[in-house]
C-alpha cells in the first residue's frame, strides 16, 4: 500500500528555520490540500520532500512505503515515485518535451529492473497520445522545447502531462492552479483525479477554494509558522474562503510565520 | 561500458574513446622523420605528378620555414615538427571495391561502420588512411550525370586543367604558415566536380583515419560546384591513442559558382593526442551558398575557422558550429566570413562546452570591404561551462569599411542553473543524466541541421564526452 509519513520535519532554508515540525500522513488515493498564508513553508515543504539540495533537513523523518528516504538523492526519490509539480518549471532549450519524458521514464525502467532496454518509440509515443488526450493537448505539443516560451497554463499542463507519464505513487502540486483558466483547471483536475483513483496519493498546495471544488479532496490542512495546525475536511476549507486566516493568527498568538513561501 | 562496476573505469574520458585501437603498421613506404626538400621529391615522384606542381610544393615548402608560427591563440610549440613522418604509404591505394582494400584496414572501416553507411545512406565515399585514400567510390548513376569524386591525386592525373584552375586558388600556399605545410606535403583528399545544374542529393563522406604514431596527415581537398549545382560533403575523422603526438593539417577549398549550394560537414573526433591546424575557405560567387557545419569533439589543440570569401552579389555564407572541450583539450574554433561584394549575408552560429578544465575558444572575423552597400550579417556565440575549472573566450573581430551594413552580434556564457539539474533530477534523471540532456539540447540548433544519420552519431559522441562528467 502507497503512503508517505512526514514526521516532525524541521528544515532550515539557510540559516532560516521554516519547517517546525510538521507531520502528515498521506495514503495511496487520497488527496490532501494544503492551504495557509503566504510565507508559511509550503513550497518549503514541496522541495524538501523532493529533495533540493538547499534545503536541509535538522530533524525528522519522510518514509516512502515504510522506507526513510532521507538518504536518497533527488533522482532516486523519483525514481522511487516521487513526484513535484513545480510552481515555477525550468526551461530546458533544446530538449523536446517528448524527448525529454522519453529519457525520464527509461531512467526509471532501469532503477527498477536494470536490464530494462527503454520504452520503444512506437509504444511510447502510443502511451504520450493517449496521456495528452487525457489532458486534451495538442500532439505538437510533444515537440516543443520544453517549457521555453510556454505559457503559464501550458507550463502547468506539461507538469501534470509528465506526472500522468511517469504515473508516480506520490504527488506533489505546487500551485498548480495559478495560471490556469477555470477549463484548464477542470482538465486538469480530471486528470489527477485519473490517478488519484489508481492508487497515486496527492498533496495538494494551493491558496484557493476553486481548485478544491474540482478536486474535492478529502482532507484538508493548514499550515501556519512551519506546521499543520488545522486539519479537517472542505468545510475547513469553506471557512477561509469565508473568513481568511485571521482567525487562525488569532488562534495560535504564539506562531510566527517565516516570510519564506 | 555501461556495467555499474566499469563506473570507475570509465571515469578516466581516454578511456571512453572508441575509436583507440591501431593497426599493425603495414605501410609500404616510410620515409625518415622531418622535413626535407628529398622527402618532398619524393612524394611529388610517387603521385606522377607534373612539374608545375613539383614546383607549387617547393615554393611552399620556402613559404613554410621561412613564416613565424601565428601569434596568437593556442600554444602548438608542444608539436615537434622535427618528429612527425610526413608521408606514410599505405600498401594499396586507391581501390574501387572495399574487396581490394587490404584486410587490416577494411577492418578498420568496418569498424568505423563506414561500408555499411555508404550502402544505407551516402553517395560516395572517400577513405583515407594515414597518407594516401585507399578508398574512393562514387553511385553511378551520379557519375554518369559528370559528378566527380576522386581522390585529390586521381583529380590532378584526370582531370589537369580543372585542376590547376582551381587549385591553391581558394587557399594559397602563402595563407597560413600551415597552408604552406599542405601545399607543400598535400597527400590524399577528394577532388569533387559537381557540373552544372546537377543536384547531388545524399551527402558524399570522406573519412580519414591516422593509424601510424608521430605521423602527420596532409590531406587537400578541392571541391568544384558548378553553376546552379547542389552537393553536400562530409568528413569524419578518428585515430589510435598514442602517447606521441600526431598532426593533421588539411586544406579543403571549394568554390560555389553562381547559384550553387554546398554544405561541409565535419564530424571532428581525432583521439587527445593528435593537433589539428586546419584551413577550409570557400569562395562564393553570385547568389552561391555556402554552409560549413563543424563540430570539433576531439583533438589535443584544434585551430580552425572555416570562411566564406563572399565575392559575387547575393551570396550568402553560413557557419554552424559545436566545439566541446574536454580535460587537456584546446578548441579554438570560429569562422570568417569576408564580403567583398554588395547584398551578400552571413550568419555564424557557434556552440562551445568546456568541462574538466578544457578550454574552448570563439574566434570570429567579420569583414566588409571598402564601400560594399548592403550587407547583413549576424553572429551568435554562446558558451557553456560544466564546472569552475573550464575556461571559454570569445574574440570576435568585426572590420566594417563601409555605411550600409547590418551587423548583429550576440554572445552568451552559461553555466547549468542548479534549477535545471534539480528539475531533471526530479524527474528521475542522474546529474550525468540530466547534464548530459542539458548539453545536448544546448547544440540542439546545429544537430537538427545535420542528415538523421549523423545528428545519432552526434549524440552519441557528445553522450560518450560526458561519460565521468560529473563527479
Amino acid at each position: 500500500m502507497t503512503k508517505i509519513e512526514i514526521k516532525d520535519l524541521h528544515v532550515n532554508v539557510g540559516e532560516k528555520e521554516i519547517l517546525k515540525g510538521f507531520n502528515l500522513t498521506v495514503n495511496g488515493g487520497e488527496i490532501h490540500a494544503l492551504m495557509g498564508p503566504n510565507g508559511t513553508g509550503k513550497s518549503t515543504l514541496a522541495y524538501a520532500i523532493m529533495g533540493h539540495p538547499r534545503y536541509t533537513v535538522l530533524s525528522g523523518d519522510i518514509l516512502l512505503n515504510g522506507e526513510s528516504i532521507m538518504n536518497m538523492g533527488v533522482d532516486e526519490r523519483a525514481r522511487r515515485g516521487l513526484f513535484l509539480a513545480f510552481q515555477y518549471p525550468v526551461a530546458i532549450p533544446g530538449v523536446t518535451l517528448a524527448n525529454f519524458l522519453r529519457v525520464a521514464l527509461n531512467a526509471k525502467a532501469k532503477a527498477i529492473n536494470s536490464e530494462d532496454k527503454g520504452i520503444s518509440l512506437v509504444n511510447f509515443r502510443r502511451l504520450l497520445r493517449s496521456k495528452m488526450d487525457l489532458l486534451k493537448m495538442d500532439y505538437a505539443f510533444g515537440g516543443r522545447y520544453l517549457n521555453e516560451g510556454f505559457s503559464g497554463g501550458e507550463k502547468k499542463r506539461a507538469e501534470i502531462l509528465q506526472m500522468a507519464m511517469l504515473e508516480p505513487q506520490i504527488a506533489i502540486l505546487d500551485e498548480t492552479d495559478s495560471g490556469l483558466d477555470i477549463d484548464a483547471l477542470r482538465i486538469v483536475a480530471d486528470g489527477v483525479h485519473a490517478l488519484a483513483s489508481d492508487k497515486m496519493g496527492v498533496i495538494l498546495i494551493t491558496h484557493y477554494q476553486r481548485m478544491l471544488d474540482y478536486m474535492k479532496p478529502e482532507f484538508v490542512h493548514i499550515m501556519y509558522g512551519g506546521r499543520i495546525v488545522e486539519s479537517g475536511g472542505n468545510d475547513l476549507a469553506l471557512k477561509l474562503e469565508a473568513q481568511g486566516y485571521d482567525w487562525i493568527r488569532e488562534k495560535y498568538p504564539d506562531t510566527r510565520n517565516n516570510g519564506i513561501d | 561500458m555501461t556495467d555499474q562496476n566499469n563506473q570507475s573505469f570509465l571515469n578516466d574520458f581516454g578511456d571512453n574513446y572508441q575509436y583507440g585501437f591501431s593497426d599493425p603498421d603495414i605501410a609500404s613506404f616510410r620515409p625518415q622523420k622531418g622535413l626535407t626538400r628529398s622527402i618532398i621529391q619524393q612524394i611529388s615522384a610517387f603521385k606522377e605528378e607534373p612539374q608545375w606542381m613539383l614546383d607549387l610544393r617547393m615554393r611552399a615548402y620556402e613559404h613554410f620555414i621561412k613564416r613565424p608560427n601565428h601569434s596568437w591563440g593556442p600554444d602548438v610549440s608542444g608539436l615537434d615538427l622535427d618528429n612527425i613522418y610526413y608521408y606514410v604509404r599505405p600498401p594499396e591505394i586507391g581501390q574501387k571495391s572495399w574487396d581490394d582494400v587490404p584486410e587490416t584496414i577494411k577492418n578498420t572501416f568496418d569498424k568505423l561502420g563506414i561500408p555499411e553507411a555508404e550502402q544505407k545512406f551516402l553517395a560516395g565515399v572517400g577513405a583515407q588512411y594515414d597518407s594516401e585514400m585507399v578508398y574512393h567510390s562514387i553511385q553511378e548513376n551520379l557519375e554518369k550525370l559528370g559528378v566527380i569524386f576522386l581522390s585529390i591525386e586521381d583529380g590532378l592525373k584526370q582531370h589537369p586543367e580543372l585542376f590547376k584552375e582551381h587549385f591553391g586558388t581558394v587557399v594559397p600556399y602563402r595563407d597560413n604558415k600551415y597552408s604552406a605545410l599542405n601545399t607543400a606535403v598535400w597527400s590524399g583528399g577528394s577532388f569533387v566536380y559537381v557540373p552544372k545544374g546537377v543536384k547531388v542529393d545524399l551527402p558524399l563522406q570522406a573519412y580519414f583515419r591516422l593509424n601510424n604514431p608521430n605521423l602527420g596527415q596532409f590531406e587537400r581537398t578541392l571541391i568544384i560546384a558548378d553553376e546552379g549545382s547542389q552537393v553536400h560533403y562530409v568528413e569524419g575523422c578518428t585515430a589510435p591513442i598514442y602517447s606521441e603526438d600526431s598532426f593533421h593539417s588539411g586544406v579543403i577549398e571549394i568554390v560555389v559558382k553562381k547559384n550553387a549550394r554546398v554544405r561541409y560537414s565535419t564530424i571532428q573526433n581525432w583521439s587527445t593526442n593528435v593537433y589539428n591546424l586546419v584551413t577550409q575557405r570557400a569562395s562564393v560567387f553570385e547568389n552561391g551558398t555556402m554552409e560549413w557545419v563543424d563540430a570539433n569533439l576531439g583533438s589535443k589543440v584544434t585551430m580552425k575557422y572555416p570562411s566564406c570569401y563572399l565575392r559575387g552579389e547575393g551570396a550568402h555564407g553560413e557557419m554552424l558550429s559545436v566545439a566541446f572541450a574536454g580535460p587537456g583539450q584546446v578548441q579554438d574554433a570560429g569562422s570568417k566570413m569576408i564580403h567583398f561584394a554588395p547584398n551578400t549575408s552571413s550568419k555564424i552560429i557557434s556552440k562551445s562546452i568546456s568541462r574538466g578544465n578544457g578550454r574552448s575558444s570563439y574566434r570570429g572575423l567579420v569583414r566588409v570591404v571598402n564601400g560594399v552597400e548592403k550587407v547583413n550579417s549576424s553572429v551568435v556565440c554562446d558558451a557553456l561551462l560544466l564546472d569552475p575549472e573550464s575556461i571559454s573566450d570569445t574574440y570576435p573581430t568585426i572590420d566594417v569599411r563601409s555605411s550600409d551594413v547590418n551587423i548583429g552580434h550576440e554572445a552568451s556564457v552559461s553555466r547549468i542553473a542548479e534549477d535545471q539539474l534539480f528539475y531533471l533530477n526530479s524527474r528521475g534523471l542522474s546529474d550525468e543524466e540530466a547534464t548530459t540532456m542539458i548539453v545536448s539540447g544546448f547544440i540542439e540548433p546545429l544537430v537538427k541541421e545535420l542528415p538523421m544519420e549523423y545528428a545519432v552519431e552526434m549524440n552519441r559522441l557528445i553522450q560518450l564526452q560526458m561519460v565521468g562528467s560529473v563527479g
